[in-house]
């Protein structure tokens, strides 16, 4: 029993390599590793740790644990890292639910969380915290940018998310931009999977362009209905559901759609050049947004590693705070909130030597932070 | 009186549960008190299931309901204590658990009663349903509903306190949690062994039989169905304070198979069965989730060989056949 | 709200009813003549549209990978049954609601293990791609159409094949009892196994057709799984008639709530709030009707037998 326990603590970790000099650092990733999200959780993973594997730190030692997507497992992995792994710092987590699950308490125990996805608007607001860093963007960001985008060409959209907060947040964030007509906005529910109705609707109402937020599968179901009824008004969205993971399960029914990104493989920086054929080197696939959150979230700890102790919170959190990386998004630097401060995209659907994938075609925003940091008091 | 085999176990397993916690302490693994509280709460919401589905053999399969509305209770009146607003009627929050457990019984016991209603004059099939379809009712208004964060549930900042206890501490946390099972425990042999509990269990074995005698299983039926929503719910409220966070997860019938795989590991309508069960899970779950990601699938086959070849499940297998039914 | 919309969503109601149908005739056949309730049928329904995803990516034709989806659905059915679900006939319904969802966790977690967790591509056919035009201006997907004619078809296929042949005499025999005709010579064990194949084949089919409109993907049979027994439950389990009845009930009032509540409820509040509680109370309408159903008649609205 005691093995079995012990050999469970280990998990999927990489032990630390004998060294008694130095105390290791230890970060605990909590991530989604089975059930229906955990692709994402495996691009987190991944690149996490093709980051730690580049720095070849012997101190860095990661302890990995699969959350399931549920939040009571998350709260009692993260409970079981502080408590009895001792981790300094916890990292991994997607779902803003499981986020909001883990991290408040986290922080509260004089913990660092470095947020490699999940970005509720709380934890960038009022209950920010001086040890919650997000390195990814704060959920509302790429729907702005979308809603900006249709600033141009589009005067009555129709717009639709799935009924729980991330998606309320999602279209509160596109008409924080957009200033044309809403032509209705449509909650659809969590995890539907048929949006025949919707679709009718969408064709009833006249819209000149449709702005959807349906993440994962459906997204997908979404995209393929439509492609089939005959309604020609042109979809765009945030990245999430045009990422690299969906597109081929979407297919050809995503040519031409428009989303917004913090990053598409095809950057143009020194450092996402040598990202991208890196992470396809080492895993055999294309990256996503969440590998290269993650990678840039491993970047900032470990830079910060490098100058300071993490038992010296303040000195550490200077050293994070600095964001001295280099990050294949290009310019990464963080707010006041400690969420980034970065360029914001609008990417096309392309097929690519008969892959889909995505392609830059016009900057949107420029050092975009979020309408949050105000009303964060740290 | 000399002690039968299964009480000398239920003692065993009661008294192994109580020392995990020191046993943590002095092997310097804290974390494995949270999971014998989780172990304590998770029998204690069995136990509450196990009156309906042990004693009056009905397959509830929306026990999850209660326990996400324990869980709720807890959540919201602890939220609107730390924001001194105002809940309706203008009754203020609370963050004292006496308080809290008082009002999810209130709540579970009248949410009870009406699922009881409607769900009783049905039986069989349509009983396991009408009960999952009510608990998925449930389930999508916590999900869709915006006041108390919807899908992404409901946080808890500070646990909610016990008079006189430091309910922070992890140790303190699991006695309360283990005096609510014991108390439960408690309970749940008192009615099974009053009048009420053999009415009951005679409904069980034959409805016809019972009516003939004058008994009408209809309302037994609906206070035994309340009753045990009552006390998952308490469970329910616990596992917020544990987790300091409430979600609809606690609410999908996920939750409701997963509580009456508690109770089929450990043994159907065995006093002890959700406290053996839910021992067996948790450590199952750590254990298997720490080596494979796909425990799942090894969870699977292990239930699928306990409902086909260890029926009395582990309590059968260390005490034998069970006395009853 | 134009006559081309309503048009269009009350298709949209009979489309998915039509694919509750599939997975709910197989259940509550199973029911029928088994007596077993079977929670792991959405997994079948995730196998059919994952044997239907493969091979239609590695020979390029839909129409294999729809005979694949019903073969292996079939084949998949037929070995739990054989290993598992023979023996939990004279069980009662605790230790087969334990034992079928022990079946979704190894299906579930299987699959994963196969073919991963990125969802799988499934594209409709070219021959069923685009939309028709409806009377009255509006267009409607041909794949759409597609799904309510087969789904037609299928029920009068059961209705034939229950009423008209030696099979289903036994299948009807075997619903009313199942002593008598084992006892007259029928091989019950294999009648067994092949209703239970038949039922499976159905779930199947309806998952890889489904699979080409929605996501391949692990999960995918239970959102429907749950849908199907709200079917059955409201229809009265075992009756065919019934599950078709409650099928079309629950796609219409599904469809017509989601799009409906919203508008209405926007009369009274302001639009973005409407809009959320309207979704709320879409999602939990179904709920609602089978409660008030079931409170009413106790045994679903078509009672087959005892």
């Amino acid at each position: 029993m005691k093995n079995l326990l012990s050999a469970a603590v280990i998990g999927l970790g990489i032990a630390a390599t004998g060294q008694a000099a130095a105390e290791p650092l230890k970060i605990g990733m909590i991530t989604t590793l089975s059930g229906g999200g955990a692709g994402l959780g495996m691009d987190t993973r991944d690149g996490f740790m093709l980051a730690i594997k580049q720095a070849g730190n012997k101190d860095i030692e990661v302890i990995t644990e699969d959350d399931g997507q549920k939040p009571e497992l998350a709260v009692q992995i993260a409970d079981k890292m502080i408590q009895s792994d001792q981790v300094d710092i916890l990292t991994g987590i997607v779902w803003s639910n499981l986020l909001m699950a883990v991290a408040p308490s986290a922080v509260a125990q004089g913990k660092f969380y470095v947020s490699t996805n999940a970005a509720p608007a709380a934890l960038a607001g009022e209950k920010c915290n001086p040890l919650y860093f997000n390195a990814a963007y704060q959920n509302d960001n790429l729907h702005e940018a979308m809603g900006e985008y249709a600033n141009k060409d589009y005067k009555k959209m129709f717009i639709m998310a799935p009924n729980y907060p991330a998606g309320k947040d999602s279209l509160t964030g596109f008409k924080r931009y957009y200033k044309g007509e809403v032509a209705a906005e449509v909650y659809t529910q969590v995890g539907q999977t048929d949006y025949a109705a919707e679709i009718a609707q969408i064709r009833a109402s006249g819209a000149d362009g449709v702005f959807i937020f349906l993440p994962g599968g459906m997204g997908i179901a979404f995209m393929k209905q439509y492609s089939q009824s005959g309604v020609k008004t042109p979809v765009m969205g945030p990245g999430f559901s045009f990422s690299q993971d969906v597109l081929p399960a979407i297919g050809d029914a995503a040519l031409g759609v428009k989303n917004s990104g913090q990053w598409a493989k095809d950057l143009d920086n020194e450092a996402n050049k040598k990202f991208v054929p890196a992470f396809q080197a080492e895993y055999g696939r294309l990256p996503s947004i969440y590998a290269v959150q993650a990678y840039d979230a491993a970047q900032l700890i470990l830079s910060a590693a490098a100058k300071a102790d993490v038992k010296d919170t303040e000195a550490f959190r200077a050293e994070l705070l600095k964001a001295d990386i280099q990050s294949p998004r290009g310019k990464f630097k963080f707010n006041t909130n400690q969420h980034p401060i970065q360029d914001i995209y609008v990417a096309e659907v392309i097929k690519e030597d008969g892959v889909l994938t995505n392609k830059i075609i016009a900057p949107v925003f420029t050092d975009h932070g979020d309408a949050y940091a105000k009303d964060c008091k740290m | 009186m000399t002690l039968s085999r299964e009480t000398l176990i239920n003692l065993i397993l009661i008294v192994l549960l109580a020392a995990v916690p020191f046993v943590a302490l002095g092997i310097g693994q804290p974390f494995y008190i949270t999971l014998a509280t989780r172990i304590a709460i998770l029998a204690l919401a069995a136990v509450g299931l196990n009156l309906v589905l042990g004693l009056g053999g009905l397959v509830s399969f929306g026990h999850a309901a209660f326990f996400g509305i324990g869980g709720y209770v807890a959540g919201i009146l602890a939220a609107h204590a730390s924001s001194g607003e105002a809940l309706m009627f203008g009754l203020a929050g609370s963050d004292q658990m006496p308080v809290i457990w008082l009002v999810t019984l209130i709540v579970c016991g009248i949410v009870g009663l009406a699922i009881g209603a409607v769900s009783l004059r049905t039986s069989g099939v349509y009983f396991i349903m009408i009960t999952l379809a009510f608990s998925q009712m449930i389930y999508y208004f916590a999900v869709s509903w915006p006041a108390y964060g919807g899908e992404d549930g409901l946080s808890i900042l500070v646990r909610n306190r016990f008079p006189g206890v430091n309910s922070m501490k992890p140790i303190s946390y699991f006695l309360i949690c283990l005096g609510m099972l014991i108390a439960g425990l408690g309970l749940f042999s008192l009615i099974r062994a009053s009048r009420f509990g053999a009415a009951l269990q005679a409904a069980r074995q034959n409805a016809v039989r019972v009516a003939a005698v004058g008994i009408s299983p209809y309302p037994i039926r609906l206070a035994a169905f309340t009753l045990s929503g009552m006390i998952t719910g308490v469970a329910g409220a616990l596992y917020a304070d544990l987790n300091r966070f409430a979600s609809p997860s606690m609410i999908s019938w996920h939750m409701s198979g997963e509580l009456i795989v508690l109770i089929v590991l450990g043994g159907t309508g065995r006093l002890f069965g959700p406290v053996a069960g839910a021992m067996l899970y948790v450590v199952f779950e750590f254990a298997l989730g720490g080596l494979t990601e796909r425990w799942q699938f090894f969870l699977g086959l292990i239930l699928l060989a306990v409902v086909l070849f260890a029926r009395g499940g582990l309590l059968g297998l260390l005490a034998g056949k069970a006395r009853h039914g | 709200m134009t006559i081309a919309l309503a048009i269009e969503q009350l298709l949209n109601g009979l489309q998915l009813g039509v694919m509750l149908f599939l997975m709910a005739a197989g259940l509550t056949l199973i029911f029928g003549v088994m007596g077993l309730i079977n929670l792991a049928h959405g997994s079948l329904y995730m196998v059919g549209a994952f044997a239907c995803a493969t091979i239609a990516a590695w020979t390029g034709s839909f129409w294999l990978g729809l005979v694949a989806s019903l073969a292996a659905a079939a084949a998949a059915g037929a070995i739990i049954e054989l290993t598992v679900i023979r023996r939990l006939y004279d069980r009662d319904h605790l230790d087969q609601v334990l034992a079928t969802f022990a079946l979704i966790l190894i299906f579930s977690e299987g699959t994963r293990w196969i073919f991963g967790s990125f969802p799988l591509y499934l594209d409709i056919p070219p021959l069923l791609q685009g939309a028709v035009a409806l009377p009255g201006g509006a267009e409607y997907p041909l794949y759409r159409l597609a799904i309510i004619a087969v789904g037609a078809a299928v029920a009068i296929g059961l209705y034939l094949l229950i009423s008209k042949t030696r099979l289903g005499m036994r299948i009807r025999a075997g619903e009313s009892d199942r002593e008598m005709i084992g006892a007259l010579g029928v091989d019950i064990r294999t009648l067994y196994t092949i209703v239970f194949a038949l039922g499976s084949a159905l779930a199947g089919f309806a998952g890889a057709m489904v699979g080409a409109l929605q996501s391949v993907q692990v999960g995918m049979g239970e959102p429907v799984l749950i849908l199907a027994f709200v079917v059955i439950v409201i229809g009265g389990i075992g009756s065919i008639k019934g599950a078709l009845i409650g099928a079309i009930l629950v796609g219409v009032v599904d469809t017509l709530g989601r799009f409906l509540l919203p508008q209405i409820l926007a009369i009274l509040l302001p639009p973005a709030q409407a809009g959320l509680m309207g979704g709320a109370l879409a999602s939990m309408l179904i709920y609602i009707v089978m409660a008030v159903i079931l409170a009413v008649k106790p045994r679903g609205l078509f009672t087959a037998h005892g």
